[in-house]
């Protein structure tokens, strides 16, 4: 681990436009994350816990610069994401990358899994040695590099997965954010993407925010926990100690939910 | 294998007959369409001229697949230019949302607002009737129609994840919109193009029939039936076979306009 | 009271529900858990004879005595809300969204009970306080889009409610929910059913939530029933290697995630992933996925037997330890 910070979110808030109620008032505003600061090291996991409309998608989103944040910073290798312009962003993309929820819709239906891994590459502006690429990241996943001229629908649930992890780490970035990465997965299958997961991470070095609403998921993973509701940090801290002493009663609702042994 | 809808198998045996007699009428007709002969006129159906003469004499198997032709090839000119350019509008509007999406969608409604008929008339009393000005009416009219399909189905998909996963990987929105957006939007875009075509048929027969689309000689069952409307009483039978002309064509493409939905979208055909 | 022997559902050639044998008695608690593609919807739509046409049944499903494994769908609608009801996963997808509430849940009264409508609007308003929704009577007025999902949920459960059934089924009533609600909710459903009498059948992936609402646990793996028991005693000794692979995936939020050198911990896990219908294995359907594989498991399929009274499971290693 290295001192400067990989990745630094401060003060970051987003409020969105509701929909107007009347033409008299102005149209009300949906706060969706408050004041969310944290900062993570090279080879770390920060767990990111809420339920839906706690802000955790909303933050994942701000992090991988797909929409402007209203308030505070992201700032990625000590440049601030959301100053940069267009083309310096792009460029700096392949340095953060995302997985998302849903297995079935994060790759596109009409084309071969070989051409959606390929693509961060591609847009990057390389065009040399791809097949050789996509066959490692393949490799590194677990699947076989035949796989590469197969559509989506052939592929498991968790293959899927696979798929888009192997898209995700073929630039070799130093970031990744998983969107629930796991919860569309049977628990069978959950288990090896986590272990997968941490796999990569040791090989590659990577910082990992993960975001669930599984506690228990969050909990095998992550070095540190943030746990968000309605758009505010309730606590944050080492894993370890907020999954044994949780000092929010709505953390100790997550982990009630979420143990086996009652 | 799942069994093709009968609106779609209906529809695709009617177009496959039109198209066919237009594209064989590219090399061979009965007796050449526009050569007159005034002995002949009004001539019953025989075996050198299976439908019989008009009031000229002239061939009426031949002409009916001249017009075939002339149809065709306005409704393909009409759908493709005027599509195209809604296709890359509603893309344009997808894509960069904002003020431009709601610039290009205000223009669409402004030309739905405005009648294909009235456009036409208008570009015939400026630039004089042809069947060209027919064809640029036809198109400007589909351009909103185009617009709106694309803009809605580019909406539905960028909020898939493999768009966001596109934008992840650093490309661009255009670039994103033809390797992402169009070819998952292809089917409505085609659906909607052979419901058009159809439209387009009808509405090249309603413009030649009020004189602002093809020009003598050239054959038009609009104009076929517009020129047999005064002999209705002395022989119908003229305005019968262009009619029937126009509606297998109009019921055929509309058919397997609607039979590609159902079966591209089943959602479609189980709510109807 | 419910009593299905041998139950197996066919889709042409695959087995996708193979010989399920289990009672229900008054007042029971029953967990159905399983993966994607174990089964245990089907098994819950086959008690409520809702299983697809495509689907041959065969083995024995009986309700008050009365074999319904080949009944019509005129004899069902005599069964369904009187003796069986269900509570679906999706509670916004299995309310007509223009019916307001209070319509949707007074219809299977008015309908089965033939209750006028002031008797099936009073017993609609006590059966809205006993799921827990303020204000009845508003609510009874209002659309399903005016409400949370928790309300919502409740709203479904009252509607199952509706003609008294002795038997509930939740198809995963929680899996929608966001844990505060989730937790409240399978509260509920529990409490309903000791209050009422009534059998409970709660099928779900998610053991912990199995393991708050039930006595009583069915795991089912690939369309077999592969280990049941109190629920307990199953999750705490689990006979079954799927059971045991399945409860050890299940990450523990009591334990550190990296090791005394500081290196991240692995979770156990199944290796593989569940076949497709077609590509079931001959014997055994868990093996070429399981850690203790005996050389028989892949062509002979094991038998379900009684470890004791209360338990037992489908395995070639329970057989073969009683064998020795």
């Amino acid at each position: 681990m290295t001192d400067a910070p990989l990745l630094e979110v401060r003060n970051l808030t987003r409020r969105y436009k509701l929909p107007r109620q009347s033409l008299l008032r102005a149209p009300p505003v949906l706060t969706a994350l408050e004041g969310a600061a944290f900062s993570l090291c090279a080879g770390e996991t920060l767990g990111v816990v809420g339920e839906s409309g706690s802000g955790k998608s909303t933050l994942a989103r701000l992090i991988m610069a797909f929409e402007r944040p209203d308030e505070g910073e992201v700032l990625f290798q000590r440049r601030d994401l959301h100053g940069l312009s267009s083309g310096e962003l792009r460029r700096l993309r392949r340095g953060f990358q995302m997985v998302f929820q849903d297995p079935f819709g994060s790759l596109n239906p009409r084309r071969r899994i070989g051409w959606s891994i390929a693509e961060p590459l591609r847009a990057s502006g390389e065009t040399e040695h791809l097949g050789y690429r996509v066959a490692e990241a393949l490799t590194q996943v677990g699947l076989h590099s035949a796989d590469a001229g197969k559509y989506p629908h052939e592929f498991s649930g968790g293959q899927r997965q696979r798929i888009a992890i192997a898209r995700a780490i073929i630039t070799r970035p130093a970031l990744l954010v998983a969107d629930e990465a796991v919860s569309a997965l049977d628990v069978s299958i959950q288990a090896q993407i986590l272990n997968l997961l941490m796999d990569l991470q040791d090989d590659l070095g990577l910082g990992m925010v993960f975001i669930s609403h599984d506690l228990a998921v969050v909990g095998s993973v992550c070095d540190r926990v943030l746990v968000l509701q309605h758009g505010k940090t309730l606590e944050s801290g080492a894993a370890l100690d907020v999954l044994r002493a949780p000092k929010h009663p709505y953390t100790k609702t997550l982990l009630k939910a979420a143990g086996v042994r009652p | 294998m799942r069994r093709l809808p009968a609106n779609f198998l209906l529809g695709a045996v009617l177009v496959s007959l039109v198209v066919g007699i237009a594209a064989l009428s590219l090399v061979w007709t009965p007796h050449d369409p526009q050569t007159m002969s005034i002995p002949t006129k009004f001539a019953s159906p025989s075996a050198i001229h299976w439908l019989g003469t008009d009031q000229l004499g002239r061939d009426v198997v031949a002409q009916l697949m001249a017009a075939a032709r002339n149809s065709m090839t306005v409704a393909l000119v009409a759908v493709l230019l005027g599509g195209s350019i809604g296709v890359a509008l509603g893309l344009l509007a997808s894509a960069l949302g904002g003020w431009v999406e709601d610039g290009v969608m205000r223009l669409a409604d402004l030309g739905f607002a405005f009648p294909a008929l009235l456009f036409a008339i208008m570009l015939a009393a400026v630039f004089g009737p042809s069947l060209t000005n027919a064809v640029l009416a036809i198109s400007f009219i589909n351009i909103p129609i185009f617009a709106r399909v694309t803009r809605a189905s580019a909406n539905q998909i960028w909020t898939r994840d493999y768009v966001a996963a596109a934008r992840a990987a650093g490309r661009g929105r255009f670039a994103i919109s033809r390797d992402h957006i169009l070819p998952n939007i292809a089917a409505a875009i085609i659906v909607q193009a052979t419901i058009e075509f159809a439209v387009a048929i009808l509405a090249e027969a309603a413009l030649s029939y009020l004189g602002l689309g093809a020009q003598p000689p050239a054959s038009s069952w609009g104009r076929m039936l517009s020129e047999a409307q005064t002999l209705m009483y002395l022989a119908p039978q003229l305005a019968i076979y262009p009619g029937l002309c126009i509606v297998t064509a109009v019921l055929g493409f509309g058919l397997l306009g609607d039979g590609l939905r159902d079966i591209t979208d089943p959602r479609l055909a189980r709510a109807r | 009271m419910i009593e299905l022997a041998n139950l197996s559902a066919h889709f042409g050639d695959a087995a996708a529900l193979r010989d399920v044998t289990l009672t229900i008695q008054r007042g029971d608690q029953l967990g159905i858990v399983g993966e994607s593609g174990s089964g245990k919807t089907l098994l819950a739509l086959c008690l409520m004879g809702m299983a697809s046409d495509s689907a041959h049944l065969t083995g024995r499903l009986s309700i008050d005595g009365r074999d319904m494994a080949r009944a019509s769908e005129r004899d069902w609608q005599q069964l369904r809300s009187r003796r069986v009801a269900m509570v679906f996963q999706e509670p916004m997808a299995a309310l007509n969204p223009l019916r307001r509430v209070g319509d949707t849940v007074m219809e299977p009264m008015l309908l089965h009970e033939g209750l006028s409508r002031g008797e099936a609007r009073k017993r609609a308003l006590s059966l809205f306080e006993e799921v827990g929704i303020p204000n009845p009577d508003q609510r009874l007025r209002q659309f399903p889009h005016e409400m949370s999902g928790g309300q919502r949920q409740r709203v479904l459960i009252a509607l199952a409610l509706a003609c008294n059934p002795a038997l509930l089924i939740a198809d995963e009533p929680t899996t929608a929910l966001d844990a505060n609600v989730a937790l409240r909710i399978t509260d509920l459903l529990q409490r309903l059913a000791r209050e009422r009498e009534m059998a409970l059948v709660f099928i779900s992936h998610d053991l912990a939530a199995v393991a708050r609402a039930t006595d009583d646990i069915v795991v089912m793996y690939a369309g077999d029933m592969v280990e049941r028991g109190p629920t307990a005693e199953v999750l705490n000794a689990p006979a079954h290697p799927y059971t045991k692979g399945l409860l050890g995936a299940r990450p523990d939020p009591g334990v550190a995630v990296r090791d005394v050198k500081g290196k991240r911990r692995r979770l156990p896990t199944i290796p593989g992933a569940v076949p497709p219908l077609h590509a079931l294995p001959q014997g055994c359907r868990f093996s070429g996925r399981c850690p203790v594989e005996l050389p028989c498991c892949a062509a002979q399929r094991p038998v379900f037997s009684q470890t004791d009274q209360a338990r037992g499971a489908a395995c070639h290693l329970l057989t073969e330890r009683r064998d020795d």
